[in-house]
């Protein structure tokens, strides 16, 4: 592999891990969703580079549905809920920015860490693709227990889902990786659906997930 | 299976009836009619279950039947069909009472065959790829299920069962990939790297490193499925709020079918001496949630609730049985998750109909069940006994086999695992004392039920425990052998 190949996607990689970070301390939904959208664009181009170098046109249905989907479709559709829903307004995190950027970075340090040591005889494409996409995947995680608003849970899963694909397109040669990414968009479909059609705002009059807590069948 | 020269291939069948099943469900006219087809589907795909078991297919690079899944495959079928005849009178009931409209009874039965498919799926799947996607199917057909009320809890509900398990299926999935990582070098690009039955033979040159780290994964991914504590929050809340045939079918299939995940890559590990045993992270996880799940038997005011702590607490047993491994625990592993599936669905049953007469899930709005109404009060005691291990019962049996086999291997282990089951036995009778028996509490409504179901269960749990047929001993003795 040529090292013009190599560098390139290490650089897409690794903006995605930044990205991640940008969307950790967002506290407007509005500017989470433009973020997301970011995220999800330089997805669809390290896909596509992958794509190229790898020369495995199936992986450009990959990027195409990282470009359509997750980049336009579904952050014009959130924009659209918010706004009906009236909740454009700041989110409140649980913990500080602070703690949490400190906590992302020690996430990050881990999957080197781990993803590094374990992938000694991959070739080295993949072992730092691989490495990238777990701290995506856990910086995801890490938005999603930081949020307590349903719509910003919803956003660190579509990240945390992102890293996945990178994950799958970094393994050279992996079969079912486009029927994956098909399924994680129908889930993510689901999802936004269901924000809108259980209509929580309307049930629970917030999107605070906080506030459902109190309808748990234990405290009645 | 050969009709006149009509091949009909029954891998195909466990596949095709429910998903044609599904379809028709959604479209047919008359509602009431969907309960009956739901029956029919069940039967049917039942039939083509047990003659699974003669026909044997060769492994395709998709589809592998074995005497593992075989297993699995026979009992989520046959639950799947009795719970169908118990749905039938509960849908009846929920809708004469108006809590379920005919367009989502409609729903209702199309997703129960789309669950079925997905689960049957899950468990015929030679391609770990394919298996996950399943079992992502599976999810969220029972996500839909448990909101179907359209009440605050049964939303909350969902909402959590579906954000937490989608963070238990996107770990799965990269534990999915690092496995193919880890086969690519040693079986080369493309499909066969997925391929289960490829995986197993090959395994023993795979990168142990790179093994270890994607079991970690699949263990969390799958294990928040099977309702391992600390990853179990979403499962009382979605047995508590779903309609009870879910929950049976929640409690009876699709936790086993999230374990035989585990147990497939399991058996990948085993393959390769240099990576890590996974026993002790199964053993640990077990205990934990058995012990947890114990505890919190006390105090649930929800039926349901308590139930589905109940289902941890033996999921957690299950999980530390196939944990220990070997030849016996197996055993005991695979003949509990039986006896475990088949009670706790018939008091699921039971439960339903209890919900029903009386209106309420409450524990406290319940009593003197055995007065008001006798066979599903004592139907309900039958269960119960059998849940906590009573003798003659199939789940004494069961647990005496985990127990002695844990006391020959790990000692200490093994009285944790005593103590576990105790609480959790003394947590039900406590509870059951004040449902079954005291003064007649809340409504005495004559219950339109179907009894058969719960009593068919309770019987195979009873014969279980008296006599188990030899062909079966043989069978599960061949299928604890190829766990390791």
């Amino acid at each position: 592999m040529s090292g013009i190949d190599f560098d390139i996607a290490h650089l897409l990689a690794g903006s995605l891990v930044l990205v991640s970070f940008l969307e950790l301390y967002q506290d407007r939904l509005y500017s989470l969703l433009n973020i997301y959208a970011a995220h999800a664009l330089v997805l669809a181009a390290s896909v596509a580079w992958q794509a190229f170098i790898q020369d495995a046109p199936h992986l450009y249905i990959t990027a195409a549905i990282a470009l359509v989907f997750k980049a336009i479709v579904i952050p014009v559709t959130l924009h659209r809920i918010i706004v009906r829903l009236g909740i454009h307004r700041e989110i409140e995190n649980v913990v500080g920015v602070g703690i949490t950027m400190l906590a992302g970075i020690g996430l990050v340090a881990l999957s080197m860490v781990v993803m590094l040591r374990v992938t000694r005889e991959a070739d080295p494409l993949a072992r730092e693709d691989l490495a990238f996409a777990l701290a995506v995947v856990l910086l995801g995680l890490l938005m999603m227990v930081t949020r307590r608003n349903a719509v910003s849970q919803v956003v660190g899963f579509m990240s945390l889902e992102n890293g996945l694909v990178l994950a799958a397109t970094g393994a050279k040669g992996m079969p079912l990786v486009v029927e994956i990414s098909v399924a994680f968009s129908i889930l993510i479909a689901f999802i936004v659906i269901g924000i809108f059609l259980f209509r929580i705002r309307e049930r629970f009059d917030t999107v605070d997930v906080q506030a459902l807590d109190r309808f748990r069948g234990e405290r009645r | 299976m050969t009709f006149e020269g009509v091949t009909v291939n029954p891998l195909i069948g466990v596949l095709v009836v429910p998903a044609v099943a599904a379809a028709l469900s959604a479209v047919l006219p008359d509602y009431r009619a969907t309960a009956r087809l739901n029956v029919l589907a069940t039967t049917l795909t039942l039939i083509c279950a047990v003659a699974l078991l003669f026909a044997k297919p060769q492994p395709r690079s998709y589809l592998l039947i074995d005497d593992l899944n075989g297993t699995f495959i026979v009992l989520t079928t046959f639950v799947g069909f009795t719970t169908s005849i118990f749905s039938a009178s509960y849908i009846g009931h929920e809708l004469d009472i108006g809590r379920l409209t005919p367009s989502s009874v409609r729903f209702y039965h199309a997703m129960y065959q789309v669950l079925m498919f997905a689960m049957n799926l899950a468990l015929v799947a030679n391609n770990i790829g394919l298996m996950w996607v399943a079992i992502e199917l599976a999810t969220l057909t029972t996500v839909l299920m448990v909101g179907i009320y359209r009440t605050h809890e049964a939303l909350e509900a969902a909402w959590k069962y579906f954000i937490l398990g989608s963070v238990g299926i996107a770990l799965a999935l990269f534990g999915t990939i690092l496995v193919y990582m880890a086969a690519r070098p040693v079986v080369g690009e493309g499909l066969d790297a997925m391929v289960w039955s490829v995986l197993v033979t090959r395994a023993g040159a795979f990168d142990p490193a790179l093994l270890d780290v994607a079991f970690v994964f699949l263990l969390l991914g799958y294990g928040t499925k099977v309702g391992l504590a600390p990853l179990h929050a979403w499962l009382p809340d979605a047995h508590a709020e779903g309609p009870t045939p879910i929950s049976a079918v929640l409690s009876g299939l699709l936790l086993n079918v999230a374990l035989y995940a585990l147990l497939r890559f399991k058996m990948l590990l085993a393959a390769n001496a240099a990576a890590l045993t996974p026993g002790p992270l199964m053993v640990t996880l077990g205990l934990l949630s058995l012990v947890f799940a114990s505890f919190m038997l006390y105090r649930r005011r929800d039926i349901k609730r308590m139930f589905a702590y109940s289902s941890i607490e033996h999921m957690g047993i299950i999980t530390f049985a196939f944990g220990i491994g070997g030849p016996i625990a197996n055993f005991a592993g695979l003949l509990h998750m039986t006896v475990h599936s088949l009670t706790k669905s018939a008091i699921f049953f039971a439960v339903g109909h209890v919900a029903q007469v009386k209106g309420t899930q409450r524990i406290a709005d319940m009593g003197g069940l055995t007065v008001t109404h006798p066979v599903l009060g004592w139907g309900l005691i039958l269960g119960v006994a059998a849940i906590a291990g009573f003798p003659p019962l199939g789940i004494f049996m069961s647990e005496f086999l985990v127990v002695s086999s844990a006391f020959a291997r790990e000692p200490l282990l093994a009285i944790i695992l005593v103590f576990g089951i105790l609480v959790g036995v003394a947590g039900l009778f406590l509870q059951l004392n004040s449902i079954a028996f005291g003064e007649p509490r809340g409504p005495s409504a004559k219950p339109q039920a179907s009894y058969v179901p719960m009593f068919i269960h309770l019987a195979l749990v009873l014969v279980a425990g008296v006599y188990m047929p030899p062909v079966l001993v043989v069978w599960f003795q061949n299928v604890a052998g190829l766990l390791g």
